[in-house]
């Protein structure tokens, strides 16, 4: 379905993702662990074709996405959403015309510029957002919402968008713990209902665990492990975080109990 | 629609949709209403300036072209004068620049001052704030050539009336633009300064000029650009340099049609050049902000 073939970036004398090669076969729920810096990011961003890659190609269901170009480009990125860890939804605009945003690549410049979307959109966007448990914040601001109900408006431009795969860079980053399990909760819904390939960055081990098939780490751009959570060891998580025997899973947990104890006494979780 | 749309469920799914659907219909109502009154008014509008025009827009649009062409003829026939022309109305550019420079600066210090007073939070007598605020309203409600046709007449021509009519736009403008980025400044390096003592004058210098530096050297800039404009505009009221010989160019009609090129050439080079210039530098400014 999905082939990565050496897919390589560089920026300058900087190699940020190193001749990564995944394949996957059938629609999985796949999370990519690592430090900051891994090239995790970069990894998604030349999937969505926000970045080029400087060698190597990507293939989706026989077709070459490293090679588009223009409005062949823009066609991929409709069917291949994005979430982002700062939501980058349009702050002013309402919530509904924000997920009608994921319509945008099938409508004219002008249509879209004088907001004029078919009530069938609007009526799907609504239910989308009720799928996540929003629709009554339909006609508010997005820039009035708190944090997780943004991440899930941000999920819901990219149901709209009815897409193949759902690329989330860092969807729970800037999230407390209960949103956080709630976005979350979300993604894995979509991918079990709908059978949509999620490929999520995740910075914390305990996450993939718990929700990801299949578990990716990347260290320094290089694709390090590549299986299912079971074979994550702790042994095999110090090696991705290029931790020493001092690692402990707490000090990557988002888990509330654990947070709380790593926030009150950072020393602790070293220790 | 309409008719269930407060009815039996207003939480249900259904009862969402049709009360934004109604809401989007309002909106796109106020917006089609906007839209139109902008295309009559813009129609009518210029129908009535069309019908009051001497000439007519319509009749004049063909010989738009038709100066132009003139100059251009004959200062393509003269060509062999124009670098001669050009040396000979170098120094009238050096002071056209001159003028712009000076009243740029004095412009700048008038903007600082004005906007540090007229900014809440920043100000030194908070309850001044308004009367700073409409004076640099005034200040830059007057237009440069009005208030440089006073001082003319009261000073004689000359770039001096011209400089002080610039720098008061200038400092009324700047003291607007750089409000507007003081207002935005953290302030909690100013409580820090304050803790320790620091008088006003140190707070400020201190504590805000190196937040807001990167912006107002941006917007000092670009009033540089636009005050050169000014200033060859000024001339043609009496306050010299180019302006002055283009109007003198131009008002000898044919025959010294090659001066008025060759002071076309030097004016569009020099604002071509400080644009280019300032542009390059603003953007490194705006650049070197974001890293």
């Amino acid at each position: 379905m999905l082939q990565i073939a050496a897919l390589t970036k560089t920026f300058g004398e900087k190699t940020a993702v190193d001749a990564a090669n995944i394949s996957v076969d059938a629609p999985t729920m796949i999370g990519i662990i690592g430090r900051s810096g891994a090239g995790k990011s970069t990894l998604l961003r030349m999937l969505n074709r926000l970045a080029d890659a400087t060698e190597g190609s990507i293939t989706f269901e026989g077709e070459d996405i490293t090679a588009l170009r223009g409005a062949a480009r823009r066609d991929w990125q409709s069917r291949c959403a994005m979430i982002f860890q700062q939501f980058n939804l349009v702050p002013r605009m309402d919530v509904v015309s924000n997920v009608l945003h994921g319509t945008l690549n099938k409508r004219s410049t002008l249509a879209t510029m004088f907001n004029l979307f078919p009530r069938s959109d609007i009526h799907r966007a609504i239910e989308i957002l009720d799928r996540l448990g929003i629709a009554e914040q339909a006609a508010k601001r997005a820039e009035a919402l708190s944090g997780g109900q943004q991440q899930r408006v941000a999920i819901a431009r990219a149901l709209m968008q009815d897409p193949k795969i759902i690329l989330a860079d860092e969807p729970i980053a800037s999230l407390d713990p209960m949103n956080a399990q709630v976005v979350m909760q979300s993604l894995r819904r979509i991918h079990e209902e709908d059978g949509r390939m999620v490929i999520a960055n995740l910075h914390t081990l305990d996450t993939a665990r718990r929700y990801c098939d299949r578990v990716i780490g990347m260290r320094d751009g290089r694709i390090v492990f590549d299986g299912t959570p079971a074979q994550l060891t702790t042994g095999v998580a110090r090696d991705i975080y290029g931790a020493g025997a001092d690692f402990s899973e707490a000090a990557t947990s988002t888990e509330i109990e654990t947070l709380d104890r790593t926030q009150d006494h950072p020393s602790v979780a070293y220790a | 629609m309409a008719d269930i749309t407060f009815g039996d469920a207003p939480d249900s799914v259904a009862g969402i949709q049709s009360r934004y659907m109604e809401q989007v219909q309002k909106r796109r109502l106020y917006g089609g209403l906007t839209l139109l009154i902008f295309v009559v008014l813009m129609v009518s509008g210029f129908n009535i300036a069309d019908a009051r025009n001497a000439g007519g827009f319509w009749e004049g649009l063909h010989q738009i072209g038709d100066y132009p062409a003139d100059v251009l003829s004959e200062a393509w026939e003269k060509r062999a004068d124009l670098p001669g022309l050009i040396a000979k109305y170098f120094p009238a550019l050096i002071e056209t620049i001159n003028i712009a420079a000076v009243s740029t600066l004095i412009g700048v210090i008038g903007g600082l001052f004005l906007s540090m007073l007229g900014t809440r939070g920043l100000a030194k007598w908070p309850r001044m704030i308004p009367v700073f605020r409409r004076l640099s309203d005034v200040m830059r409600a007057v237009p440069e050539i009005v208030i440089a046709l006073v001082l003319i007449f009261v000073l004689g021509g000359g770039p001096v009336p011209a400089m002080i009519a610039i720098a008061i736009h200038t400092a009324g403008a700047l003291g607007k633009l750089f409000s507007e980025v003081a207002e935005n400044a953290d302030l909690k390096p100013l409580e820090g300064l304050e803790s320790t003592g620091a008088n006003w004058s140190q707070r400020m210098i201190l504590g805000v000029l190196p937040q807001v530096a990167p912006n107002y050297i941006s917007y000092a800039l670009l009033r540089f650009e636009i005050n050169i404009r000014a200033s060859a505009i000024l001339g043609f009221v009496g306050a010299g340099g180019l302006g002055y010989e283009l109007r003198n160019a131009m008002a000898w009609g044919p025959g010294r049609f090659d001066e008025a090129a060759a002071i076309f050439i030097l004016l569009f080079g020099t604002i071509v050049f400080f644009d280019q210039v300032s542009s390059r530098y603003r953007n490194r400014l705006t650049e070197g902000q974001t890293q």
